[in-house]
């Protein structure tokens, strides 16, 4: 190998790029690394014998998961697994007789990575680096180092890619032996089984995942391109010495002058908002919380069951069905925005408005919502017709907006858009807020349905003809509306 | 003294005022006012089904209002709506690129949108005349990936870009309605909120803001994250969200105490996170991680719930039904899974 192993690599702290999004996560996993490497407080680092040899600096898969479950505070073996796993699958650890980078809680052998090989250090190797350490296995007599399969067969790939340049390949393969055969011999089991290990990490065992893969919408911002490191053996390969995924990241330019005035502008908004109190932040918190535990199928097992669960979707046909059962009428009552949310709330709501001859609140405010989902080009038509129905001279559903309000939306029309009638529906909705909902909760209608009391038959017919005969008007009056509200009875 | 540096004085002071500000609201915090609120004790959810049919990573997915259908899209270059209740595949769109990074799908169950690194994002008509799918715009204009995209209805859309703005658009004449700029990073990820009159952004500026969709200004601005944020989604109040980022932890923000209220982490949680969501009362959190796992959050005492462990790879992204029945994760692994 070209470099020295143990004291490379501690990247010094003061480092711009700490921030990046994985170094993060090395930093954490690197503190753990250390922590077990600890000479006292670490997990003991052993030789041991086996047949003719000796195998140097290696701890059992057991004694990490012992280490882990009591040093990270982890009262389950399996979650000790899983980090620990995944700490190999990064590289740190590594099992040396074996490609397949997980932890196991037994007397598997295990070895610590050197910091130079450490993911930390921006590692991009490159394909004519992986030819030369996998050359260079062949060119070693010993059954340790045979090639495994997929090795070979990646080798005989990275042959034919790169036939043209194979002999430079092999040469720097042969270079490589000879400087390894200089190294003392316990040293050299050690470097190998590290530099395997780190193969294993970039050119993973097919069927493995391979850790080093990054997010497309990540790859491109690597900070500092001259950081990247693409050879182990020192071999610069010039045919891109521009990496076609890297682009230096935009040196963020000072602020310009109209930057900062902008900056001051909106901090003097934020310095006038009124900021609430945590306690009462966290009190509304707690109550929509508490009010809605009931409603939350994580939490609360649901009556009917879960269809996920039980495998019978019930529960979904009486969501579908025009029977609201109790807790969803329950739920209306919760708030205004409940009632209008749910289509059979809003439904059963504008009955009722109908019957007091004040639907055409609700009706307003139905049609503005439609408004603003609608395609710009429909925008300017439909805002006129809203006008005409609602809030024109002599309107056919005529709705009671302040005087401002009114001047506000007829303003507004003189250039119609989605947002024309907002502050007439902002006012309306807080009339139906205050009024007719606080109303039809204490109804009869909403509470029947509250108290899921069903109306025997022969009471219908007790109604009085007063009653039939405002819903009968009630419903010609609305029968142009948005249709789909009204059940047709 | 250059004039410059005069205003940068001025912003600087006008920060610690406002630092003071949200200082002064902090009577207490969310954990000890939630102290002696009972905890929720083990959340433990199973794998009720698995989609398969996707061939490579899939990085993003969306429930569809009825709780039943939902959209996916993977590296495979395909978009695939299941009916995830018995596993089967509804359409399977082949996309004009592979690099798909987002899709969505409309409340009304007619559209779907997706995009990626071709800059676009393709709506696509699920009920046509014919009875097959087909792009019916193609909405350009971003100079970077399209990251996130949500319908705000059948006529108008808003998607982040890593050209760090978002957008609103009107479907039917292609054109960007309102431009929403002002962070200063790739944004990442975005959530509208319940009322549709707002909406909140994350970004790799490890700052989320809050947007008035109607006038394109920047409402409010949080920070708190010390690296990219991946991932945000609104309470379901409308009043808080929650983000999650590299620097390994998720974060709950108020928008009326106008700061953050708790983190989520825990020292054995050594990875970055990819997509949050909350159960119907908010009263959990579950969020997706870099190491293949899905994280329960109690949101009100900011302890670990539950674990759910069965990709084999990460989790890219995971959505819950609105009806809270079932959460759903999907992974680099090329598997979706039903939990609950």
């Amino acid at each position: 190998m070209a470099q020295a192993s143990q004291d490379q690599g501690a990247v010094g702290i003061a480092d711009p790029d700490e921030d990046s999004p994985n170094m993060i996560a090395y930093r954490k996993i690197e503190d753990i690394i250390t922590r077990l490497q600890d000479e006292t407080e670490g997990v003991p680092v052993r030789t041991v014998k086996s047949f003719l040899s000796k195998i140097p600096s290696v701890v059992t898969g057991s004694d990490i998961v012992q280490w882990m479950m009591k040093n990270l505070n982890i009262d389950d073996p399996a979650e000790a697994i899983h980090i620990g796993s995944l700490i190999a699958a990064q590289g740190y650890i590594f099992p040396i007789s074996d490609h397949v980078l997980t932890l196991k809680d037994d007397g598997t052998l295990y070895r610590f990575q050197a910091p130079y090989f450490w993911p930390s250090n921006c590692w991009e190797p490159e394909n004519t680096d992986y030819a030369i350490y996998l050359c260079k296995r062949t060119m070693q007599n010993k059954t340790r180092l045979e090639l495994a399969d997929y090795e070979a067969e990646n080798l005989a790939r990275l042959q034919r890619a790169f036939a043209r340049k194979w002999e430079f390949i092999f040469m720097q393969a042969e270079a490589q032996v000879k400087i390894d055969r200089k190294k003392d011999k316990t040293e050299r089991k050690i470097l190998d089984s590290q530099e395997r290990a780190f193969w294993d990490v970039h050119r993973p065992v097919p069927g493995c995942v391979n850790t080093t893969e990054m997010d497309i919408r990540k790859c491109r911002r690597l900070k500092n391109p001259q950081r990247v490191k693409k050879s182990v053996y020192g071999v610069v390969d010039d045919t891109h010495t521009q990496s076609p995924v890297h682009t230096p990241s935009q040196q963020s330019s000072k602020d310009t002058r109209e930057d900062v005035e902008k900056e001051i502008l909106f901090l003097n908004t934020q310095l006038d908002r009124h900021c609430m109190k945590m306690s009462k932040v966290a009190e509304t918190l707690m109550i929509y919380t508490e009010q809605y535990l009931d409603y939350d199928p994580f939490v609360t097992v649901p009556d009917p069951a879960n269809p996920w669960i039980s495998d019978d979707v019930t529960f979904w046909e009486l969501e579908a069905s025009k029977d609201p059962s109790q807790p969803r009428v329950k739920k209306w009552g919760f708030s205004l925005d409940e009632a209008l949310k749910d289509p059979v709330g809003r439904e059963q709501f504008l009955k009722f408005l109908e019957s007091e001859f004040s639907s055409e609140n609700l009706l307003f405010w139905l049609a503005v919502q439609d408004l603003k989902c609608r395609p710009l080009q429909e925008v300017a038509a439909r805002a006129q017709e809203i006008w005409q129905e609602f809030l024109a001279e002599g309107a056919p559903s005529a709705i009671n907006l302040d005087s401002h309000s009114y001047e506000r939306t007829s303003q507004n029309l003189k250039d119609p858009g989605r947002y024309s009638f907002e502050d007439a529906q902002d006012h309306i909705y807080k009339l139906m807020k205050s009024d007719s909902y606080p109303r039809y909760l204490r109804s009869n209608a909403y509470q029947d349905l509250l108290l899921a009391r069903k109306k025997p038959e022969a009471e219908q017919g007790r109604r009085t003809s007063l009653e039939k005969f405002t819903r009968s008007v009630g419903k010609s009056l609305t029968s142009k509306r948005l249709t789909g509200l009204m059940q047709s009875s | 003294m250059s004039e410059l540096e005069q205003l940068r004085q001025e912003a600087e002071q006008l920060r610690n005022q406002i630092r003071d500000a949200r200082k002064a609201c902090n009577d207490s915090s969310l954990s000890q006012i939630t102290a002696g609120l009972d905890s929720v004790g083990r959340i433990q959810m199973r794998t009720r089904r698995t989609l398969r049919g996707h061939l490579a990573k899939i990085y993003a997915m969306q429930w569809a209002t009825d709780s039943r259908l939902l959209v996916s899209a993977s590296q495979d270059g395909k978009l695939i709506i299941w009916d995830s209740y018995s596993t089967n595949k509804i359409h399977a769109i082949p996309l004009r690129s592979s690099w798909v990074m987002t899709c969505a799908y409309a409340p009304s169950g007619s559209y779907a949108a997706c995009g990626g690194l071709d800059n676009i994002c393709s709506i696509y008509s699920l009920k046509t005349r014919e009875g097959n799918v087909r792009v019916t715009r193609e909405l350009s204009g971003h100079t970077g990936y399209l990251s996130c995209c949500r319908f705000l209805d059948d006529s108008q859309i808003v998607t982040s870009s890593g050209d760090t703005t978002c957008a609103l658009w009107d479907i039917e004449t292609g054109q960007q309605t309102t431009t929403f700029t002002g962070h200063t990073g790739d944004v990442m990820s975005l959530s509208l909120s319940p009322d549709s009159r707002t909406f909140v952004s994350g970004a790799c500026d490890a700052s989320s803001k809050l947007w008035d969709i109607r006038d394109g200004m920047c409402r409010q601005s949080f920070t708190g994250h010390v690296s990219d944020i991946n991932a945000v989604i609104f309470f379901p109040n409308g009043n808080a969200f929650t983000t999650g980022s590299d620097d390994a932890t998720c974060r709950l923000f108020d928008l009326r105490a106008d700061q953050e209220l708790m983190m989520y982490s825990h020292d054995n949680i050594n990875c970055g996170i990819t997509s949050v969501a909350f159960s119907k009362s908010g009263r959990l959190l579950l969020a997706g991680y870099d190491d293949f796992n899905c994280n329960v959050w109690d949101t009100l005492k900011g302890e670990r719930a539950g674990v759910l462990a069965g990709h084999d790879n990460r989790v890219s992204c995971l959505g819950i039904s609105s009806d809270g029945m079932a959460l759903a994760t999907g992974s680099w692994d090329s598997f979706l899974r039903i939990w609950n």
